[in-house]
């Protein structure tokens, strides 16, 4: 059975959506809910995998409620996780400009940018909490933008046509995070967590098909320990680097999620990546992540290629009208502020034609010449000088002088494991919070959004929802001893000594790069179904190789940063096959996942609503076997499907 | 394309600190690399590892995650300088054109006793979490809170709170000062809480617990050299550290 033939064999997932009228649904939902009281709860111990705004703000919160809390990350401290890294801001409903914002509207808006192919249930409630998200953090002292005045400034963001993006100069999520990291530490310094630094999750361990544990490889000692637990939740971020180069962390991956769905999660809609048009190209081969650029330079900023194929001049030696401002031809009313996709798109097909620019001609020009000359240079620095600095540092040009290069990289997944409205997975016990769940951004993420989801899944919905399970379900003890946990300890550390066996010759980083290239070039900006079935056979093909040929040296007992890197190549190797066969039955365009078979006469994406307006959600079926498909279809009662149009 | 690439080309002699676990004796190790000026600092140590496999060699530890300057987590003093030459840069964004062909490079961790050695160039910043658990935050529990435009903060006082909350948790200041203190870190921390109203109730027993944890922990004392401003990443002032002694004297006095 080829994965495009299998759609039929597919069962309904229930999402457990409550009914209702949608604005009343989360809170009837959070009434029906069972509690648990108060004094039970330090008879619960929870594991927390991860520490970024979904994991930390979770276990910060069930430790404040009273649960006994033990929490996971691979980095040396909680504060360093990815979620660091966000730069642009935190969407909330506030409605502080009294500019028509209401929660409503960012539902709608959210529904809409998803490119409706989100629940629109679950996106509903996170519109409705991500106030209560600005409280909690203003509260901790969370130092974001102010006017004069003493209260918040917002901005517009990514195209919204309101502006409530609070934010934190470049540094929302490094100010989110540090909140949420503080508050864990309270809890830390009270005997309420468990902290557990530098320890891989391993693996998962289901009890009598309940998740009750887990297995991690401490990554200084190179022990294997048992943890159990009466639930699991995995905030441990997206698979970006699926890809190699993108704009996530270099540690971030996806073992924890992966784990986890070969112990029964379902990964849902693994095909939808999301890819940011201005980030810093890449200069060489040995480039080892992208650099993102904020898309507001967009608003100034005018994007060309010279005309001619080949044309290696310097950009100011070609002359006007020898250079192709080609979003603006082509998309004469929103020209350079087409979305994200449109915009990335473009620049690949450009660049396809031979028509890039820099030393390895996969970049395009963003030009500030004109906005230089009709503002000056002056306001332009106002406006971007530390993003000019940063591209400077980076690149060695100035922006001031010549044009900018950029091009797409990959930045954000939508997909992950598969959770229903209470945000637990195909596993019981088992719920995935933040990047690393597939829930709220349909099949494209507005700009900050993510950080509202993590924080509002860790903060606001799971401490609520845990205990549908905790107070829901016969928990028996289990201990460390139980098979299970011999059983997931025993086969983590042969996958070790196999890792470590091979003894081939070529790196870790070497195979991850070769990883990249065919999942880029596959399963990137665009796919089709031939270089999807092409894609695939590349991947079977370099994990055989991985397993051949692979070179860890050193000691298993002690820090071995290749092994890690080893351990979740061999995880990627596997996921990008399902990735791949993802996009391949999903047989139309839709947001971030642009199939060339499905587009207009102008080249816009095409959905498919008839046909694919559910979530593919894949169930593993054993080693190299493919994935069985389950569906969970999409209904829109509140928001009306429309075709965008940028032109 | 790779006719390109190799335009900006150098040749680097490393001298790298090599130890195989905390208390096993370290020390030098010399090697050659070729590399090119756009590359970033880590992005050299990436390729050196990448030969070292082929020639199979251990590669070298290095602690490093976001490489855009966020995560704190490279640190690297290179010829003895904390995050290396360029000002208020991290490690992971510095790039190879700092430097030219024939160039020597001397790369070891931060040496502090609150920091010990684990392997090669990674370090054990543990330290610094137990400060901040201490009292580095507000105690507010989740869903207590009051809406947000309850807490009005004069912009002035917000921007420097800000500025304070910068701090990455990288420990530069502390490979810096000759005594390995640890008070621009702290300070830090301190500083933006004392600057806002959410901080206020908290505000004695949060500044002295800090400071005695930071004590506890190996950290030297402060005699005003300023190294830590000048090797911190972020631009962290001292008069972060003036502000601190003033909340400390303050809230001792309050106690008695
Ligand atoms: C450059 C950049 C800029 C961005 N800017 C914005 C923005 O402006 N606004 C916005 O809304 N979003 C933005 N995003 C997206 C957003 O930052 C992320 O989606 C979000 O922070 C993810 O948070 P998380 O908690 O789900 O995961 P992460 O922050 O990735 O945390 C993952 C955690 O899991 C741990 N972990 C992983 N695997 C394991 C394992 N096997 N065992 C133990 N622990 C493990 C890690 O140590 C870490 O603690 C940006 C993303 C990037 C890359
Ligand atoms: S004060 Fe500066 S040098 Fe010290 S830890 Fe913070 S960012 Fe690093
Ligand atoms: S790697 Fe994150 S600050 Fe250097």
């Amino acid at each position: 059975m080829t994965p495009a033939d299998s759609p039929t064999a597919s069962e309904c997932l229930d999402s457990k959506v409550p009914s209702g009228p949608m604005s009343e649904r989360w809170s009837r939902h959070k009434f029906d809910l069972k509690l648990v009281n108060p004094s039970n709860r330090r008879k619960f111990d929870v594991i927390v995998v991860g520490t970024g705004l979904a994991g930390g703000s979770a276990a910060a919160t069930l430790a404040e409620m009273g649960y006994n809390v033990k929490a996971f990350c691979t980095h040396d401290s909680p504060r360093r996780a990815h979620s660091i890294a966000a730069q642009g801001g935190i969407n909330a409903a506030k409605n502080y400009k009294g500019d028509g914002d209401s929660v409503h509207r960012l539902f709608y808006d959210t529904v809409k940018g998803g490119d409706y192919r989100s629940r629109e249930s679950n996106v509903h409630r996170l519109a409705e909490v991500s106030v209560d998200i600005i409280d909690q953090c203003v509260a901790q002292g969370v130092p974001f933008a102010r006017e004069y005045g003493g209260l918040l400034d917002n901005r517009s963001f990514g195209g919204a046509q309101v502006s409530r993006t609070f934010y934190a100069r470049g540094q929302t999520g490094q100010q989110l995070l540090l909140g949420a990291y503080g508050a864990m530490n309270r809890m830390i310094q009270a005997g309420r967590i468990e902290m557990y630094n530098r320890r891989e999750m391993v693996d998962l361990v289901v009890v009598d098909g309940v998740a009750r544990g887990i297995i991690t490889r401490n990554l200084i000692t190179g022990e294997y320990e048992r943890h159990t637990a009466h639930t699991v939740l995995l905030g441990s971020g997206g698979y970006g680097n699926a890809f190699f180069l993108s704009t996530n962390a270099k540690n971030s991956n996806v073992t924890a999620a992966w784990r986890a769905h070969k112990r029964g999660a379902f990964f849902a809609n693994p095909c939808y990546t999301q890819i940011h048009p201005t980030c810093i190209p890449r200069s060489g081969d040995y480039q080892s992540k992208l650099t993102l650029m904020s898309e507001s330079l967009r608003n100034d900023g005018r994007v060309w290629v010279p005309k001619t194929k080949g044309d290696s001049r310097a950009a100011v030696d070609i002359p006007e009208n020898e250079r192709d401002y080609y979003l603006e031809s082509k998309y004469p009313s929103f020209g350079n502020l087409v979305p994200r996709d449109v915009a990335s798109r473009n620049a690949k097909l450009v660049t396809d034609e031979g028509r890039g620019v820099g030393p390895t001609g996969e970049a395009v020009y963003l030009d500030f010449a004109d906005a230089i000359k009709r503002d000056g240079r002056d306001t332009i620095a106002a406006r971007y000088g530390n993003l000019f600095e940063m591209y400077e540092r980076i690149t060695g040009d100035n922006p001031y002088e010549v044009p900018m290069r950029i091009f797409p990289a990959v930045h954000y997944t939508m997909g992950g494991l598969w959770v229903d409205y209470n945000l637990e997975s195909t596993v019981p016990g088992l719920f995935v919070l933040g990047e690393a769940n597939f829930s709220d951004h349909g099949a494209n993420r507005l700009g900050a959004s993510a950080l509202m989801q993590g924080l509002a899944d860790g903060y606001f919905v799971i401490p609520a929802t845990i205990a549908s399970h905790l107070a829901g379900r016969q928990l028996q003890e289990v201990t460390t001893d139980h098979e299970a946990f011999k059983e997931a300890e025993a086969s983590s550390r042969e996958r070790m000594d196999k890792l470590m066996a091979i003894k081939g010759t070529r790196s870790v980083d070497a195979l991850h790069r070769e990883l990249g290239n065919v999942v880029w070039n596959h399963c990137g900006m665009e796919r089709s179904a031939e270089g999807l079935n092409e894609g695939i056979k590349k991947v079977r093909d370099l994990r055989d190789q991985f397993w051949q040929d692979l070179r860890v040296l050193g000691d298993p007992q002690t820090v071995n940063q290749d092994l890690e890197k080893a351990g979740r190549l061999a995880d990627f190797m596997e996921f990008a096959e399902v990735m791949m066969n993802d996009a391949l039955v999903r047989d139309e365009s839709c947001g971030g996942h642009f199939r060339a078979e499905h587009q207009s006469d102008e080249g816009e994406a095409k959905r498919d609503d008839e046909n694919f307006s559910h979530t593919t959600a894949w169930e593993f079926s054993g080693e190299g076997q493919l994935p069985k498909e389950h569906r969970e279809p999409l209904t829109f009662e509140e928001v009306k499907l429309t075709t965008r149009s940028y032109k | 394309m790779i006719q390109k690439a190799n335009h900006g080309d150098m040749r680097l002699t490393l001298e790298v600190w090599r130890q195989a676990g905390p208390g096993a004796p370290g020390g030098f190790k010399t090697y050659e690399i070729v590399a090119n000026e756009h590359m970033s600092f880590l992005e050299m140590l990436d390729v050196l590892n990448q030969q070292l496999v082929e020639r199979g060699e251990e590669p070298i530890v290095f602690e490093h995650d976001c490489r855009e300057g966020i995560c704190g987590s490279c640190n690297l003093t290179i010829d003895g300088k904390p995050h290396g030459p360029r000002e208020r840069t991290t490690v992971c964004q510095l790039h190879m054109r700092e430097y030219r062909s024939g160039d020597h490079i001397k790369i070891e961790p931060w040496r502090a006793n609150a920091f010990p050695i684990i392997r090669d160039l990674m370090c054990d910043r543990g330290s610094f979490d137990k400060i901040q658990q201490a009292g580095g935050y507000v105690s507010v529990n989740t869903g207590a809170a009051p809406d947000a435009h309850c807490i009005p903060v004069p912009k002035e006082d917000a921007d420097l709170a800000f500025d304070a909350a910068q701090c990455i948790g990288c420990g530069a200041c502390v490979a810096a000062c000759p005594n390995a203190s640890a008070m621009l870190f702290t300070a830090a921390k301190v500083s933006q809480y004392a600057l806002l109203p959410q901080g206020e109730p908290e505000r004695e027993r949060r500044v002295i617990a800090m400071v005695d944890t930071m004590d506890e922990q190996g950290f030297g004392n402060c005699s005003n050299h300023y190294e830590c401003e000048a090797a911190c990443p972020k631009g962290i002032s001292v008069t972060n550290i003036s502000r601190m002694n003033r909340e400390y004297a303050r809230a001792t006095l309050k106690k008695r």
